[in-house]
């Protein structure tokens, strides 16, 4: 690690420092090489990312990333509770787009605990997962363009996700920490007014999605200030652990939502947008059609959502309605069992893993049969997507680093968790 | 794929005793850990199988067995859209295992998450450091004893 040390600065820039030599001239100076602390307040990292840089002048030696100034100990904490009471704690891992993450541990408890939610639970999941899709990656785009001096696109962007927070609200009854799903179901029904007004909002939607596009894609600054920058092969993207946009961004048509279909993803009729340059633009290409992609699903999954129950009757496993709790005793009996004592689901081990707008949140929880996890691991996308900064940055200036943090769009919540 | 994945492991390594655990759909191999490396070199160049994403180290400690830690690697092959699990075990007294960061780049921060957590030393890994706690931090807090609450002073505050 490149310590911000006497030893690691280079002796000419000591001498420059003490002022013992006044003879340097500009030229000399851009020769020597300096260590950046970049980060971690730092607008353009994206929450509480720091870079080390090592700098010949302008131009980027070496990095290295340092993590945990996020770091709340959430696997630790899952130890130590019961699965439903994670749930609020799934909301602050990629805090852009909550349902997904609530959609993806909710899966993972679901398979460990042998129980599958109704099919109309499922198509809300998918349609929240979806809209979080749409959220992430329209802050993706923006804070991408104001990162490289684009301002616009960035309030454009926002003022469509304000619109979709505004649905988490009226479906989950919060704009940002969601906990909407529960094991087993969702926490409430959708209706279909609200199914209504999404359709409204999508029409409209890609209207503005093309204005978006305008603004960019006919931007030469932008443009260039992306066009094979940070390029990543194929095989060193696989290699790096890359997943999501950033993976599809390096020609690799890779998506959970298709290779192991999760929820009704494989009745979806969607692309699976992928470019081949594996630099910054074509990540950003690729979050620019996922979001044609998502309002695509969204539709789909408002054409065909059954009716019916959105939470599984399994009283052993599933929190019965309040309504029942107050007027039947087995149902008071089975509520006061799973709040006090969990759903203790058998002895295993499981690893579930989806399509997160990052790429592919993974869960992995070891079960002793008792109402909490005996340990759960979470594979965050982001954690395996700073790991290629590293690799991306080497030889690039340092206003590119900027550019390059921004495309591969990483959220410190989950990174650090 | 379960099948030729069985067959072609017991062909290539005969000496190697292999525990296969089925469970949700899932396959896991459970074998000793000095032969990670090795087996993890084959399950990502032989062909037909190709598991060329890795896309998790992590570990559980059982606190109370006699080999306290297990390494879990979760692998993922895209040719076949198939996912791995391995297992190897890891005694406390001898607290290391191979690192496979060679093998997957994927792996290197893996590893140091698993390093930091449970204090599990990875051989030959490029760079060991500390992933989440600060370097000076003596314990390692996924490991059962550490207390939910952490350790009072543990963690000194900035001066003022």
């Amino acid at each position: 690690m490149q310590k911000l040390t006497k030893d690691d600065v280079h002796p000419k820039i000591v001498q420059a420092l003490l002022g013992a030599d006044s003879h340097i001239t500009i030229d000399d100076a851009l020769e020597n090489e300096m260590i950046l602390n970049m980060g971690p307040q730092h607008p353009a990292t994206h929450g509480v990312l720091r870079l080390l840089l090592r700098l010949d002048g302008e131009t980027v030696i070496a990095c290295v990333p340092e993590l945990g100034y996020l770091h709340r100990g959430y696997e630790k904490m899952a130890e130590n509770m019961s699965y439903l009471e994670f749930i609020p704690h799934t909301d602050r891992l990629d805090y852009i787009s909550p349902p997904a993450n609530n959609v993806a541990y909710a899966l993972a408890v679901e398979k460990l605990a042998g129980i599958t939610a109704p099919p109309r639970a499922q198509y809300i999941r998918m349609l929240l997962a979806e809209l979080a899709r749409m959220c992430s990656h329209l802050v993706a785009i923006g804070a991408l363009a104001m990162d490289v001096g684009a301002l616009t696109v960035f309030l454009w962007g926002l003022r469509e996700r304000e619109k979709i927070l505004d649905f988490f609200d009226v479906i989950c009854g919060a704009r940002f920490t969601t906990s909407y799903t529960r094991i087993g179901g969702v926490a409430s029904d959708v209706t279909s007014d609200t199914l209504k007004s999404i359709i409204v909002f999508i029409d409209q939607f890609e209207e503005k999605l093309d204005e978006m596009e305008r603004m960019l894609n006919g931007n030469r600054i932008f443009i260039e200030r992306l066009e094979g920058v940070g390029v990543i092969s194929k095989e060193d993207a696989i290699d790096i652990g890359f997943t999501g946009p950033n993976l599809r961004g390096s020609g690799v048509e890779f998506d959970l939502r298709r290779a192991t279909p999760y929820l009704f993803y494989n009745e979806m009729d969607f692309k699976i947008p992928t470019y081949t340059e594996g630099d910054c633009l074509a990540r950003y290409f690729v979050r620019a059609d996922e979001l044609r992609e998502s309002a695509k699903i969204v539709r789909q999954v408002i054409d065909k959502i059954p009716n019916g129950e959105v939470m599984l009757n399994s009283p052993k496993k599933v929190l019965p309605r309040k309504t029942e709790i107050y007027t039947k005793m087995e149902e008071l009996i089975h509520d006061f069992m799973i709040v006090n004592f969990g759903i203790n689901p058998p002895v295993g081990e499981v690893y579930s893993a989806v399509e997160n707008p990052k790429g592919e949140l993974g869960f992995y929880i070891v079960s002793k049969g008792e109402g909490h996890p005996w340990k759960m691991k979470i594979r965050s996308p982001s954690f395996a997507n700073i790991q290629a900064i590293p690799h991306l940055v080497k030889g690039q200036m340092i206003s590119d680093v900027v550019a390059i943090v921004g495309s591969i769009d990483p959220i410190m919540g989950e990174a650090d968790k | 794929m379960k099948e030729l994945l069985k067959e072609k492991l017991e062909k290539q390594f005969t000496t190697v005793q292999f525990e296969v655990i089925e469970q949700f759909d899932e396959l896991t191999l459970k074998f000793d850990k000095s032969a990670i490396v090795n087996v993890c070199a084959f399950l990502k160049d032989e062909d037909g199988l190709k598991f060329n994403l890795c896309e998790d180290v992590t570990a559980i400690d059982w606190a109370t067995r006699k080999n306290r830690f297990t390494i879990v690697y979760h692998i993922f092959s895209m040719e076949n859209k198939f996912r791995l699990c391995l297992k190897v075990d890891v005694d406390e007294s001898e607290c290391s295992v191979e690192s496979v960061s060679s093998i997957w780049k994927a792996a290197n921060w893996a590893e140091r998450e698993a390093y930091d957590m449970y204090g599990i030393t990875f051989l030959n890994h490029p760079d060991l450091r500390r992933m989440y706690m600060p370097e000076d931090f003596e314990y390692h807090p996924l490991r059962k004893e550490f207390p939910l609450m952490g350790i009072p002073g543990t963690l000194p505050l900035p001066k003022k």
